[in-house]
């Protein structure tokens, strides 16, 4: 029977330069997984605490942008007595080497992960040019 | 009865404020850590998930991050003064004809035991999954809650 290995406790990777930010608090890295088929790139990635409209997704000049707002820390009233993580802002960027159908990107978030579709650009069949003898 | 809370934790007892500090170690310790392989700091308990608890003076509050989990994909159980948080988080295999080029989310289960500094009343213990935001809410027992006394 196969065990299931036990997941391991990472600390978040902070952006080590981010660009000026206009709300001050740290910036994060996300992990992502992202594959490709023949069709489209998928990309999917960890965003815990990020809702669907506090996620910025851009995508131009063949960059993809990825940031997600967290809200701030709950329960302003609370004591602090054991804090292992901090919050704050995702931000990754990725540059793509396929051009993306930009109409037909499919964003979906659900229970903090986003899942993005991207589909390419469908290239020309080639076209077959038949040579006569004469 | 010993109580197993991580003394070295810069936070314990206090606000806030040490953000910026655990930030700066960080940041140090990046710089520095090329030099030594093996990661040479202890994560709070070191255990998935990392955990934040606080109090106010009703509750004690325990959120984790816990992304890709359904909310019933998560077993919370208090006993005694422990909570004690599990589950298996399952990453869907994408079919055969893929190339992954990354791939930094790591699945698998975990099992967590928090002890609680006081006394709680289990019967009350709500738990709400959002997001990929654990939040436990852990009332204190009504004994241990300060009574106020007024002076005449």
């Amino acid at each position: 029977m196969a065990e299931t290995k036990e997941i391991q406790a990472k600390e978040k990777q902070e952006v080590s330069v981010p660009a000026e930010q206009t709300k001050p608090g740290p910036v994060f890295t996300p992990a992502v997984d992202i594959f490709e088929t023949e069709k489209e790139i998928t990309l999917l990635a960890d965003l815990p605490g990020v809702k669907s409209d506090e996620l910025k997704i851009d995508l131009r000049d063949n960059v993809l942008t990825l940031t997600g707002d967290v809200a701030p820390w709950e329960g302003a009233e609370e004591e602090d007595l054991l804090i292992e993580y901090e919050i704050g802002r995702y931000f990754r960027q990725f540059t793509l080497s396929e051009v993306i159908d930009q109409n037909k990107i499919d964003a979906q978030l659900n229970d903090g992960v986003l899942r993005l579709t991207l589909p390419k650009i469908e290239k020309a069949a080639p076209r077959k040019i038949s040579v006569k003898a004469g | 009865m010993l109580f197993r809370r991580p003394f070295y934790s810069p936070t314990w007892g206090m606000r806030n404020p040490f953000e910026e500090l655990e930030r700066m170690r960080r940041q140090l310790d990046g710089m520095f850590g090329g030099l030594d392989r093996t990661s040479s700091r202890v994560l709070g308990a070191g255990v998935f998930p990392l955990i934040n608890l606080k109090e106010d003076r009703d509750n004690y509050s325990v959120r984790a991050e816990l992304p890709g989990l359904k909310p019933e994909d998560i077993n919370i159980s208090v006993t005694g003064n422990n909570l004690s948080i599990s589950g298996e988080r399952k990453i869907a295999s994408e079919g055969e004809n893929v190339r992954y080029h990354r791939r930094e989310r790591e699945a698998g289960s975990f099992s967590r035991v928090i002890v609680l500094p006081g006394e709680v009343d289990a019967d009350k213990v709500e738990a709400t999954h959002l997001d990929g935001i654990l939040t436990v809410v852990i009332p204190k027992a009504e004994a241990t809650k300060p009574k106020q006394i007024t002076v005449h």
